[in-house]
């Protein structure tokens, strides 16, 4: 009996220690996983910022002022200037055109929608989600432009003393709007989902009480389900702005480049940051690509800016942050 | 008295009927605007008819039933055209795409690759890009889902305090992160840093990085949905914690966990500018992702959209058929086993 006992309890304490080293493995693994996310982020930003400096080194100050590209030739001109304003002017007109939409939508299939349905519905509106860019982009091209320039005309002609609506060379086309248009329907999705998420998350009572009150149901939505999630849909629509900051492929096939600042969004030309970088990296040089990594740089600063003042606002406005995307 | 009580109570409303009625009238009047005045085209025709009904709508409301009624219809026909408004580009997009797709694709599409097919000949294919994709998505896989799956689980399992709080921040901010920037980024430090040069590998790193948040705040969702009892009933037989995770939590959460990873595969295999920085392309079949340039689908769309020959445009809407189809069928497939999630 008393050799027994010390040796049971050696026997319980070797497998309690494996039992610790299995659980200490698996933890290291998981927690290692989630600082090499924190890593990858710190390692985009160095990288950027290392492999960018020539670029900054030989265009000085100018960087930001400068709109020409040209950073292959000697001596090299190339600024972000236009790029950056293309960037913020598209991404800034396919919020005014999307919002409302968006919104609209997701009242809808939150509040006006069997539940059933408005399940459903999410659903297909995600779809928008999944379609590759580059398939907006060609359909963009091909079908929406065209489809574009009558409107476009129409409000030249009849509302150009708004410069935002002329058209200088009475041209139309493969403009800063029409690239918005495809902008608009890409983000679309994003801002709907997390705007139902927000909407979903309004307490049923407050719905109740309104109509119990005997409003309307779109006295309901304005005054019971529209004012607690305000905050959220601002972060929902801040989520929708970094997205079309950051969008390539769709905008440089849509948009002709030219690099101007230029407010009549009708002209065709115009071009942003991400969608100079995929038509300029094939052709570009060292310097070039130096170039193209300090404004993807600009691009990656802005865009991380936005999406974490979104986050925040977000994460306040819904206390169980559910930024699902 | 008896009889003014229930009257006075009841609402006066627009029946369905009148309803019906204006709608008749809004597309007679259009129709009657079109062939009076220069109007044409269907999509004006749909417009004109639908801002009459919505007037009409709102006047004969207005008029029966008071102002907040009138109020009331007006924002929710405003609210429920808003989704339609929605839907309408999807349907276009995957119409337009369907019907010009069939057009352009034939059977050796599938087949053949663009080695030394001249700019204006009508042939070649996307063999070699759909191999390539193939294997960027797979390498991303590899290193994207046990790297998010396992930060999910320090969130959800493991997760203490400021450090969860940050990781689960930046996770967020990085769904947020514009998909050229991470091919920039594998350019910067992969082709120029390590001097390693263009690869299907690269661009499937590229890709791994717009993967891992997707698969993180999936995996997320669906470990927090397992049931906190199932955990305490396999600590109280003494399974430790890592094996409780590993074989209890993981498999009641397997349905969702298996949604949320399709849907990532999904959404990155349309990734077109993070390939253009890090796989830059290639016109032959080029099996072996660890050296030289590759193609991808979405590249290969991309290049083809780009040239002024309608030959290649044609096999750019060919390749955008078959990516639409395989992101779809991995999108339904991913929604036809959430439905065999007991959980959610």
């Amino acid at each position: 009996m008393t050799v027994a006992a010390p040796a049971s309890e050696r026997l319980a304490s070797r497998s309690t220690r494996e039992v610790r080293r299995g659980d200490r493995i698996f933890r290291g693994l998981s927690v290692g996983s989630g600082l090499a996310i924190l890593a990858i982020i710190v390692a985009i930003a160095v990288f950027l910022v290392w492999k960018a400096l020539p670029a900054f080194h030989t265009s000085g100050l100018r960087f930001f002022t400068q709109t020409a590209w040209f950073p292959d030739a000697r001596p090299a001109r190339f600024g972000v200037a236009a790029l950056a304003f293309g960037t913020v002017l598209s991404s800034v007109v396919a919020l005014v055109l999307v919002v409302p939409v968006a919104i609209g939508a997701a009242l809808t299939l939150t509040e006006l929608a069997p539940r059933r349905l408005g399940v459903f519905g999410g659903y297909v509106v995600d779809v928008l989600a999944v379609v590759p860019s580059v398939v907006y982009g060609l359909w963009g091209v091909y079908y929406l432009v065209p489809k574009l320039i009558p409107m476009q005309r129409w409000l030249d002609h009849n509302a150009g003393f708004v410069p935002l609506f002329q058209s200088r060379n009475d041209t139309f086309g493969r403009s800063v709007f029409a690239a918005s248009a495809v902008l608009a329907i890409m983000v679309l999705p994003i801002i709907a989902a997390i705007s139902r998420e927000v909407f979903r998350q309004v307490p049923q009572a407050n719905r109740e009480a309104a109509l119990a009150l005997g409003a309307t149901r779109w006295e309901t939505i304005r005054m019971a389900v529209l004012p607690p999630s305000r905050s959220g849909v601002v972060g929902a629509v801040m989520l929708g702005f970094g997205r079309a900051l950051g969008e390539t492929i769709a905008v440089a096939l849509v948009l002709a480049a030219s690099f101007n600042v230029n407010f009549h969004v009708f002209e065709p030309g115009g071009n942003t940051i991400a969608a100079n970088i995929a038509t300029k990296f094939g052709e570009s040089g060292v310097t070039g690509r130096e170039a193209l990594i300090a404004s993807g740089l600009v691009l990656f600063v802005i865009t991380l800016g936005v999406n974490m003042a979104a986050r925040g606002v977000v994460y306040r406005s819904t206390r169980i942050a559910e930024g699902k995307v | 008295m008896a009889l003014v009580g229930p009257v006075a109570l009841r609402r006066r409303s627009v029946s369905r009927a009148l309803l019906g009625l204006v709608g008749a009238g809004a597309i007679g009047l259009t129709a009657l605007l079109f062939t009076a005045t220069p109007f044409q085209g269907v999509l004006d025709f749909v417009l004109v008819a639908y801002l009459l009904y919505v007037v009409a709508q709102t006047a004969v409301s207005y008029a029966v039933e008071g102002a907040r009624s009138a109020r009331n219809r007006l924002a929710l026909t405003l609210l429920v055209s808003a989704l339609f408004l929605a839907l309408v580009p999807l349907a276009a997009v995957l119409i337009y795409t369907v019907q010009r797709g069939v057009q352009a694709i034939s059977p050796g599409f599938l087949t053949h690759s663009m080695n030394g097919v001249g700019p204006l000949e009508d042939a070649g294919g996307a063999y070699h890009a759909i191999v390539g994709t193939l294997e960027q998505v797979v390498i991303a896989s590899v290193i994207s889902i046990p790297l998010g799956l396992l930060a999910a689980v320090y969130i959800v399992e493991y997760g203490r305090g400021r450090l969860v709080y940050w990781i689960r921040f930046f996770v967020d901010v990085m769904t947020g992160l514009p998909s050229i920037v991470a091919g920039l980024f594998i350019f910067a430090f992969w082709v120029l840093g390590l001097h390693k040069g263009f690869s299907g590998f690269a661009a499937g790193m590229a890709l791994a990085i717009l993967m891992i948040p997707i698969v993180v705040r999936a995996s997320e969702e669906m470990l927090k949905l397992v049931p906190n009892d199932l955990r305490e009933a396999s600590y109280a037989l003494g399974v430790p914690r890592w094996r409780t995770i590993v074989s209890v939590v993981f498999p009641a959460a397997s349905a969702g966990l298996t949604t949320g990873i399709i849907l990532a595969v999904a959404r990155v295999t349309g990734e077109t500018a993070p390939l253009l920085l890090t796989a830059f392309g290639f016109d032959a079949i080029r099996t072996n992702p660890f050296s030289g340039p590759q193609s991808g689908l979405p590249l290969f769309v991309f290049s083809q959209a780009g040239s002024a020959f309608d030959v290649a445009v044609n096999r750019a809407w060919a390749g955008a058929l078959t990516l639409i189809a395989i992101v779809l069928v991995l999108t339904v497939l991913a929604r036809v086993l959430t439905r065999r999630n007991v959980l959610a």
